[in-house]
């Protein structure tokens, strides 16, 4: 069994990139910390042979759902998303406007296309993972795919043009 | 490692940094402080630059377990402590940074015993047994594998002796570089002849 050390080193950045898609930049680190400790926890048990890419999406998506209960749970209204994030310049938020398109994306979209392109996980995979079949998975990837093309692509295309 | 970006969604993603170094360090460093926090960081490690090379310091909640030359490899000492003591194994140099300041006094020849917890779990039977003697000859002195053997109450193992010297998990903070042959010779050493050559002559100065 490899040192976490080096799991951390190798699948960290995919992870960040996953938990900034799925639950949005300002949670993603929280995310991050919280699997990667969940993962640091259960790895000695972990299989040999076991696919650590899922292993660890699976637990970021566990994650998320409870981040996003216990977020719905809090007794203030919840603010509506703001049109367009101005960016802060900083390069953790790096281009808010593709996460605010992620955000606007129903759940099981959003996960599948960030599980899909960012982790790069198969569709079977991310059924695993997210429940349904193979097939719909792979849709959802493609109307979320589909719907950001449409809204993030097009108003950067728009922003360049003025 | 978007190794799998496919065509379809490169235009939307591909501009994405692969890497977000200033994010995943302040990342790695908070995960190793939870570890140590909630008792799950099994073994903390880190680099330390000596005269004799860089070492691996590693250590468990119970003391300093590991102590590696580059001759040695690091990964290989890593490797290691994944499968004989965790695999919970991360960068944290927090847990190591006492031994580190000790080592720095020891080069420097401002320290000549070492004061922190060792575990010395790596080694077993009478290999423990030659470590706790060795822990106990004094800076600048120096005893003979046949001596080590008669200490630890069998004067006919030298040659064990010799191999429990060699295979010490922590070098230098166990002094196994005070063996030496009954001629007067170094004999063989961990990080290799030169750095035991080294060690006898900074403790000889």
């Amino acid at each position: 069994m490899r040192p976490f050390e080096q799991i951390v080193a190798d699948f960290g950045p995919m992870v960040l990139r996953v938990c900034r898609a799925v639950v949005g930049p300002d949670e993603a680190e929280d995310a991050w910390s919280e699997t990667f400790l969940a993962a640091l926890k259960a790895y000695p048990q972990l299989d040999d042979g076991a696919n650590v890419e899922a292993w660890l999406v699976t637990i970021a998506h566990r994650k998320a759902i409870d981040a996003t209960r216990a977020a719905a749970r809090r007794p203030v209204a919840a603010g509506s998303l703001p049109e367009r994030p101005a960016s802060t310049g900083r390069p953790e938020d790096w281009d808010g406007d593709l996460w605010a398109a992620l955000a606007a994306l129903p759940a099981k979209q959003r996960a599948a296309v960030a599980y899909h392109y960012l982790a790069g996980l198969p569709y079977a995979e991310i059924a695993a993972i997210t429940g349904g079949t193979t097939d719909a998975a792979r849709r959802a990837a493609a109307d979320g795919i589909r719907t950001l093309r449409a809204t993030y692509l097009a108003r950067t295309r728009e922003g360049e043009g003025r | 490692m978007m190794a799998t970006m496919e065509p379809e969604a490169r235009d939307l993603f591909g501009s994405l940094p692969e890497q977000d170094e200033q994010v995943t360090a302040r990342l790695h460093a908070r995960l190793a402080a939870a570890a140590a926090a909630e008792g799950v960081l099994d073994v903390a490690y880190r680099t330390v630059d000596t005269p004799l090379g860089a070492l691996l310091l590693a250590a468990t909640e119970q003391g300093l377990v590991r102590v590696a030359y580059p001759s040695q490899g690091h990964d290989a000492a890593l490797a290691q402590l994944a499968e004989l003591v965790s695999p919970r194994i991360l960068d944290a140099p927090g847990r190591l940074d006492e031994v580190a300041r000790q080592l720095d006094e020891y080069f420097s020849r401002r320290r000549r015993a070492f004061d922190v917890p060792v575990d010395l779990r790596l080694s077993k039977g009478f290999r423990y047994s030659v470590l706790t003697h060795l822990r106990q000859i004094p800076y600048g002195a120096t005893e003979s594998y046949a001596q080590v053997a008669a200490a630890t109450g069998h004067p006919r193992a030298v040659r064990a002796a010799g191999t429990a010297c060699a295979t010490n998990p922590v070098p230098i903070v166990v002094p196994c570089h005070r063996v030496v042959r009954s001629d007067g010779s170094p004999g063989g050493y961990a990080g290799g002849p030169d750095a035991k050559r080294s060690l006898l002559t900074l403790e000889a100065a």
